[in-house]
């Protein structure tokens, strides 16, 4: 199923299928390394709602879901994902 | 084994050094050659790679901070401890050399036009795949460089593996595993580092890419060759920003139209047969480069998803329920070392050891019977002035090492994701809440703390609001007026003063957003480090860079200014000295300015010179206000309630709230965003604070 990131909810895992936006948002989601291919796990959402905590490639990010929203994932079914 | 063979058309991609050094090692150990070898080395990395710890280790205390040329970033740049031959210049901690923020294109401009002799690029060894994202970035340059793998310590406690050599082959640069925290590998860096700029060996350009990428790299790289090599630069660097279509690049080598169309069409070509737009394109393969690098060489015992200890921290600290207390426990924990008990001892201690000290002095000059201007000028106007700034000087020191400490454990990100939600609403990031916090403190290291604001838009903000927040130097006048107007409503008018100075932030904060602030925010999306004990070694600098630059500003502009104010309220308007200040040219200003304030209840000269001289410090206005109103300390209270009313003392409190803070303030204002900014938030708290009074006195006539 293909999802954007700011629909996920906290324990969603998927791979990234696409990055959209442009200009200096889009760029810095790829430098980052939110390229296709690549594997997210949304961790948790802030105490109010927004920003999101992702981790790929080993590392933690903090995204805005307004930013959020030009990440296009495959969600990974239900029976796959972590129960954590 | 990764097939990363060095390119047979690197001599002619990259452009030939212009000369090889002559020198030894011993001419950088030593100060006092001139003629002998300079080496210059850019230490260039990751946020949060531990770039700054390693700069700090490596320089010590000898460092000199500036700002970059026409911005607001700061640029700091310190000799190497036992080579003190070798100058570091540390660049803003970045992740691309997109040409999207001011740190991106400060270290462009600076690798690309100044070339130093060689890259340090520190990387740390717990992220390694996006770290070297840079790195591969770097390396395109053709400057000599080397890699500083940092946090082998945490590798090793992880029982992570890496394959140190493995890597240094593969990526065909100099890599030295280090931990900048204690210091171990660093001595080596440096003698690997003074090795590749002595030789100039450029790292070798990798084919990090295939097929369809790889072939409009080359074709561009042909068609830009000369131009690129004219101007100094490597074309594969210039080959591929400009496949990642970057105007910058494109106007520094000056394309012709045809050159244009041609690489136009290459790029589409390419963008067809991978079916990746440029810019990703590009991106993608050079992650997919790293992801085979790391596989190779890179073996974590944890599997993906498992729990670190700074993932368990992590989720009490930022949980749903726990976040909120939490932060606002730490806050509050912080506020009160730096102006509780423990923070007012130590200024009181302090003011007592320069009270003493000002008192040796006048005792002094009485002895030797000098005149009873100059008297005044040495005791009342130059040591009372940078003696009442450096009773500022203990709680700047308390505050920055709370900061440090938490900035360094990895906190300070996560206050900002924390706080974000609320924050950006009027413009802000979460990370503009301790500037706030300490504003109600001090605004000289609230103002001083904005400096690790995200980016310059937030920082710039955030600056212009926080002097809004009520700061505690202030409260002696509330009481004063309270004690003599309000003694029933007291906690009612305390907190309507503290309420009134939030307020008018968040108004300002909306209505700056919408107008000189407006525009795309930058993208906020920020690292959340791993959780890690902060570096003793690192504080310590980072505060004494903090107390180094407040002290430079107490001994001249915040110097230069008590000493102007004290000859206003010292001389008459002949120059003749006086010690009557009612006849000073600064209570003929009052004067002169005094019926601006009719409509505001205060109109008199006396309370606009105490205004005036509370611009040295706030609690001269009380000292003034005594000396004006003719009034012995006790006898002010019933003086006051002779010339004010309950609604124009009201006003008046709330000018004190809003009108431009002290001295010191503005001169670390204007430290942090410049004159022109500066000169902005003066007649913005000016204006502010004379409408708001406005309306309270008019509003306070109705009800009281």
């Amino acid at each position: 199923m293909i999802k954007t990131l700011d629909q996920f909810v906290p324990g969603d895992q998927g791979e990234v299928v696409k990055v959209g936006g442009q200009g200096a948002i889009r760029r810095r989601l790829l430098d980052m390394g939110i390229t296709p291919g690549t594997r997210i796990l949304l961790i948790k959402t802030a105490p109010m709602g927004d920003p999101l905590e992702i981790t790929l490639r080993g590392f933690n990010l903090s995204i805005r879901k307004e930013d959020a929203r030009y990440i296009e994932l495959k969600m990974d079914s239900p029976e796959e994902e972590s129960n954590d | 084994m990764i097939d990363s063979h060095i390119d047979s058309e690197q001599d002619e991609f990259i452009p030939k050094a212009d000369h090889t050094h002559v020198g030894t090692i011993a001419d950088l150990k030593s100060d006092n050659n001139p003629n002998g070898l300079r080496l210059t080395f850019a230490l260039a990395g990751n946020q949060n790679s531990g770039k700054t710890t390693l700069f700090n280790y490596l320089t010590g205390s000898n460092q000199h901070v500036g700002n970059w040329p026409g911005v607001t970033v700061e640029k700091k740049t310190g000799k190497v401890k036992k080579y003190p031959g070798i100058t570091l210049v540390d660049l803003p901690g970045i992740y691309s050399l997109s040409p999207y923020t001011d740190e991106e294109m400060i270290t462009r401009n600076y690798l690309l036009d100044e070339k130093p002799d060689a890259i340090i690029n520190i990387v740390d060894a717990n992220n390694l795949e996006r770290n070297l994202y840079l790195t591969l970035q770097l390396a395109e340059l053709g400057i000599p460089m080397v890699i500083a793998l940092n946090m082998m310590d945490e590798i090793a406690a992880n029982g992570d593996v890496i394959d140190v050599d493995g890597l240094e082959r593969d990526l065909g640069i100099p890599v030295v595993p280090i931990v900048a925290r204690n210091g171990s590998g660093v001595e080596d860096l440096i003698r690997r580092a003074i090795g590749v700029a002595m030789h100039r060996e450029q790292p070798p350009i990798r084919d990090i890419c295939e097929g369809e990428v790889h072939k409009a790299i080359h074709s561009i790289g042909h068609i830009i060759e000369p131009k690129a090599r004219a101007r100094g630069y490597s074309a594969r660097f210039v080959s591929t920003k400009l496949i990642e279509g970057e105007d910058p690049i494109k106007q520094a080598i000056g394309l012709t139209p045809e050159e244009e169309k041609i690489i136009d069409e290459i790029i589409s070509e390419m963008e067809k047969a991978t079916g990746l737009d440029r810019e990703a394109a590009i991106a993608d393969s050079r992650y997919r480069f790293i992801t085979k690098v790391c596989s190779e060489n890179l073996k974590r015992r944890r599997k993906i998803g498992e729990q670190s200890t700074s993932d368990k921290i992590d989720k009490v600290l930022t949980g749903k329920y726990s976040a909120l207390p939490i932060f606002l426990a730490i806050m509050l924990f912080v506020f009160w070392l730096t102006f509780g008990p423990i923070g007012s001892r130590l200024s009181e201690g302090f003011s007592e050891l320069i009270d003493t000290g000002i008192g040796i002095v006048d005792h002094a000059l009485t002895y030797a019977g000098v005149s009873e201007w100059l008297q005044s000028l040495v005791v009342d106007g130059i040591l009372g002035g940078v003696g009442s700034v450096l009773n500022f000087l203990p709680v700047i020191l308390i505050l920055f090492i709370c900061l440090s400490v938490l900035e360094d454990c990895g906190y300070m990100a996560r206050a900002a994701f924390i706080m974000d939600r609320l924050l950006r609403k009027i413009g802000l990031s979460g990370r503009s809440f301790i500037p706030f916090m300490m504003g109600f403190g001090c605004t000289v290291p609230a103002l001083m703390a904005t400096r690790t604001l995200e980016n310059k838009r937030i920082r710039y903000l955030t600056v212009l609001l926080t002097p809004f927040m009520s700061c505690g130097a202030k409260v002696p006048v509330y009481t004063l007026f309270i004690a003599a107007f309000f003694a029933k409503g007291k906690i009612l008018v305390i907190f309507s003063l503290y309420l009134i100075g939030i307020l008018v932030a968040v108004l300002m904060g909306l209505i700056l957003k919408s107008t000189l602030f407006r525009g795309t925010p930058a993208p906020f999306i920020i690292e959340l480090p791993p959780y890690r004990w902060p570096a003793p070694h690192n504080v310590a600098i980072q505060v004494w860079e903090k107390i180094k630059d407040f002290l430079e500003r107490a001994v001249t502009i915040i110097l230069l200014a008590t000493v102007v104010i004290w000859f206003l309220g010292s001389f008459d308007p002949k120059f003749y000295w006086t010690a009557d200040s009612s006849q000073s040219i600064l209570a003929m200003l009052g004067g002169l300015f005094a019926p601006l304030f009719l409509p505001l209840g205060f109109g008199n000269w006396q309370a606009i010179t105490s205004l005036v001289s509370g611009f040295m410090a706030k609690e001269s206005i009380i000292s003034t206000m005594a000396v004006v109103y003719k009034a012995a300390d006790q006898g002010l209270q019933t003086v006051l309630q002779s010339i004010f009313t309950p609604a124009s003392a009201f006003s008046f409190l709330i000018f004190v709230l809003l009108y431009p803070p002290c001295i010191a303030s503005v001169s670390t204002m204007n430290k942090e965003v410049g004159t022109k900014w500066t000169g902005f938030a003066i007649v913005l708290e000016l204006a502010t604070a004379w409408i708001v009074s406005f309306l309270a006195y008019h509003i306070a006539l109705l009800i009281l």
